[in-house]
């Protein structure tokens, strides 16, 4: 499977490079793999979209990791969206066991510097994308 | 409404029955930075042991390595539950060191705690993975509650079937909206609470002491 790259116009700060990753491409990942896939791109500036998203526990491991990562100098960490998020009617323990377990949630991470959410409800996320 | 009414009941038995022996158990509280975690920590502390958990702030990030106050006796309507109360530094996805400079904290400090947070918030996620019993997890009632942090934090505590209590601190201040916060999360139990007041303190140990006891 090929590596994403940066591309030398995103690099040279003219453009948001933004990495939309399949949910095939995530499917048979090791969660460290996902992960390690996630910041990579984050450290190169890049918007990184989910098609699937991340379960609990890999959020979890993804918040530790991150906080592992940040450096004073340079990286302050991400900025995560998930859409539909959980939290209004049908997600948790109780939408677990009545069977409506849709993995399925489209995820952007981004820089905690350059991605600032702007607006977000149970329809739409506006997001704010800065360049360097 | 009623299977899922019977459904939350069946559950709440379940959990409660995971809580049957005689070990303290280990309730870690959990939220966002500033939502009052440690206030409401030593607030508890004091009430049962009269002694403090660790130093209050409005200066986020505080809390910077999970403290934990052991065998907190809380005693309920004939009833007591004792538990160890974990207070943990607030999570969060980012760690600039620049904002503690807003506070005026100089900058090789502001470094030096930016740090220690970082490790901090690793360690709470830790810890909610693999060292708590059961989880109050505190929001400003005065702030948006459908942020992503909190829906992720939620989902993580959910995934571990962890028994969780809601509480919207933070109601002495005129902007709080307890409604809201328990509009984010309806399948939880929302207590409203002022830890810094000790305002409805009674219902918050009633309440623990139901779900924890």
């Amino acid at each position: 499977m090929p590596e994403v790259t940066t591309d030398d116009a995103a690099d040279d700060g003219d453009g948001i490079q933004i990495d939309m990753i399949s949910a095939e491409r995530m499917e048979g990942m090791r969660t460290m793999e996902k992960i390690r896939l996630i910041l990579d791109g984050v450290h190169d500036d890049n918007i990184v979209i989910l098609e699937d998203g991340l379960d609990p526990d890999e959020e979890s491991k993804l918040i530790e990791r991150t906080m592992s990562e940040i450096n004073p100098d340079g990286f302050t960490g991400i900025e995560i969206e998930t859409y539909p998020g959980n939290g209004a009617d049908d997600g948790g323990f109780l939408g677990r066991l009545m069977g409506n377990d849709d993995p399925s949630k489209l995820t952007v991470i981004g820089p905690a510097n350059r991605i600032e959410t702007l607006h977000k409800d149970e329809t739409l996320i506006s997001t704010l994308v800065t360049r360097r | 409404m009623g299977l899922l009414t019977d459904l939350r009941s069946s559950i709440s038995r379940a959990t409660s029955s995971l809580f049957a022996g005689s070990e303290p158990k280990r309730i870690g509280i959990y939220g966002p930075p500033n939502a009052g975690k440690t206030t409401l920590a030593n607030r508890i502390a004091r009430d049962w042991t009269g002694d403090a958990v660790g130093p209050e702030s409005h200066v986020p990030h505080e809390t910077r390595r999970a403290r934990r106050k052991e065998n907190v006796e809380i005693k309920r309507n004939g009833k007591s539950v004792t538990i160890d109360v974990v207070d943990t530094p607030g999570v969060t996805t980012k760690v600039d060191y620049k904002e503690f400079l807003e506070h005026d904290i100089e900058e090789e400090d502001a470094v030096r705690r930016s740090r220690e947070a970082t490790e901090g918030v690793a360690e709470a996620m830790h810890w909610l993975r693999e060292d708590v019993d059961g989880v109050i997890y505190v929001l400003d009632a005065t702030e948006d509650p459908f942020t992503q942090v909190n829906t992720m934090l939620v989902g993580i505590i959910e995934s571990q079937d962890l028994p969780v209590l809601i509480f919207a601190n933070k109601i002495d201040l005129e902007e709080a909206s307890v409604q809201r916060v328990s509009n984010a999360f309806p399948q939880h139990e929302t207590v409203p609470l002022s830890a810094l007041e000790g305002d409805n303190m009674d219902e918050v140990y009633d309440t623990i002491a139901e779900h924890f006891g």
